[in-house]
């Protein structure tokens, strides 16, 4: 077969996502025709500050916050930054102990770790064997000098869906800001910032079908916040930087239409997701999910094979047009036990056999008989090759 | 600079971290909400604004209260005149 005729299932979503016809068409006019500065003084400007604060308000309608409370990033990690430096450094010295869950995204972890740096404690929380964090856990670890917690909405690895409102609550009770990560839920998830009682928000536009370059942070209202980019009256001096006008009309109008899809797409890829789960583990032995079976991601399907190298199995996959990842796509590079999975406890050797898959509304459940066709072949073969692996099982159960 | 205390205060603005120009363009904003008479109390960290809203408020037709210096802050009131 041709490459050109090859099935394509794209399934690694999380890594990257199509911008949406409607939003790519929302954006258009402002490379070129409506090019104006927001902060200009003139009616080309006004007109385009005028869109820019609709936008705001489509974001802040999707999570049920004020318009006031959203600052437009250039993604969720700088999001993420925004949060944790900007909190820490307006109580800067006032309170030296960070605490963050053992399975952030980097831009979480890293950000922490810099406070290390500054002679700040991090505390790293330790989740169960399904990723969870555990509510009388971060209670009992909380301290007066606690300056900010973070605790990501949901894993991007193994899917798992953290109890925010519970978490929130604990930190609400001692007076500890608390900040979420909810770049993996946004769009597929409803997410409601009161009903959540955090302080701080992080997401961004790929999940919800907006481009890459745009993400926005929530910030309760009355949350004081050390800026990270100083600069102009942009964000009400609170991120400096002209204002990437076609990103966040391509945000807005993505929000838009999440607001209006989310149950939808959410059945579509909850019911996507389960079949997939229930064939992978029916049809390939030794294979394990990774992560909570219930409190998942709508669209997050991610299994440790037993005797596999991942990245093998990634590059043999996409060979028959299944695109997949091995865990987050930034850290899936560096070619190193993902942290994520031996914080839930998966022992090395297993870990090393991590595949996601990350679907979207566009998967179909042709592009699942897709992967079924070639994933217990893939694996077989791999397993043929492998030192670990001998007449149809594991040399030792490494499970 | 007037310096005062225990002055009361309707509605306050929190401008703490932000730079120049920020307080001079948020505080006329707000005040539109206020009806006149009363107060607006303004926090921030940037020294510029002990001369720049008093005169704002000069040129803008707004009453200047006065300063009062907390701890990691000044306070400053304006009564709506207009």
């Amino acid at each position: 077969m041709k490459d050109s005729q090859k099935k394509i299932a794209y399934m690694d979503h999380a890594a990257a996502t199509p911008v949406k016809g409607p939003v790519l068409k929302a954006m258009l006019p402002y490379f070129d025709r409506d090019f104006a500065n927001p902060s200009t003084v003139y009616d080309l400007g006004f007109q385009v500050k005028r869109v820019v604060e609709e936008q705001r308000a489509k974001v802040a309608e999707l999570i049920g916050a004020d318009p006031e409370e959203i600052i437009f990033t250039s993604s969720g990690a700088e999001a993420n930054n925004l949060a944790i430096k900007g909190t820490i450094f307006s109580r800067f010295k006032k309170a030296k102990r960070i605490i963050v869950s053992a399975i952030e995204h980097h831009s979480v972890l890293n950000s922490a770790r810099f406070f290390e740096r500054l002679d700040y404690e991090v505390t790293f929380l330790p989740v169960d064997k399904y990723g969870l964090v555990d509510p009388e856990r971060l209670k009992k670890t909380l301290d007066q000098d606690t300056a900010l917690v973070s605790i990501m909405h949901g894993n991007n690895e193994v899917g798992t869906i953290e109890p925010i409102r519970e978490l929130a609550t604990v930190c609400r009770e001692h007076g500890v800001p608390f900040h979420t990560d909810a770049v993996a839920t946004i769009g597929s998830v409803e997410i409601d910032v009161h009903e959540m009682d955090v302080d701080l928000l992080s997401l961004s536009g790929p999940p919800l079908g907006a481009p890459k370059g745009i993400g926005a942070l929530y910030f309760r209202k009355n949350t004081r916040l050390m800026p990270l980019i100083h600069g102009g009256i942009q964000e009400r001096g609170r991120r400096g930087g002209t204002e990437n006008v076609p990103g966040i009309v391509g945000l807005g109008k993505a929000a838009e239409l999440a607001k209006s899809s989310m149950k939808k797409r959410a059945a579509h890829l909850t019911q996507l997701r389960d079949t997939l789960i229930a064939n992978v583990l029916e049809k390939i032995p030794h294979a394990y999910l990774t992560g909570h079976r219930e409190r998942r991601l709508p669209g997050h399907a991610s299994f440790c094979i037993e005797a596999i190298e991942g990245e093998a199995l990634i590059f043999m996959l996409s060979r028959n047009g299944i695109y997949v990842n091995t865990g987050s796509a930034c850290a899936s590079k560096a070619l190193k036990t993902s942290p994520v999975l031996v914080a839930l406890g998966i022992p090395a050797a297993l870990a090393q056999g991590s595949v996601v898959f990350s679907l979207e509304e566009t998967n179909t459940l042709d592009d699942i008989d897709h992967v079924m066709k070639h994933l217990p072949t893939v694996v077989e073969r791999l397993r043929a090759m492998s030192p670990i692996w001998k007449n149809g099982a594991p040399v030792a159960n490494m499970a | 600079m007037k310096f005062i205390e225990n002055q009361k205060a309707d509605d306050t603005l929190d401008l703490v971290f932000r730079m120049c120009p920020i307080h001079l363009l948020e505080p006329g904003e707000r005040l539109e909400g206020l009806k006149r008479g009363q107060v607006l109390e303004i926090l921030t960290d940037y020294d510029g604004a002990l001369e720049d809203i008093p005169a704002w408020c000069a040129k803008s037709g707004q009453e200047f209260i006065g300063i009062k210096e907390d701890n990691d802050c000044y306070k400053l009131y304006i009564r709506k005149v207009k």
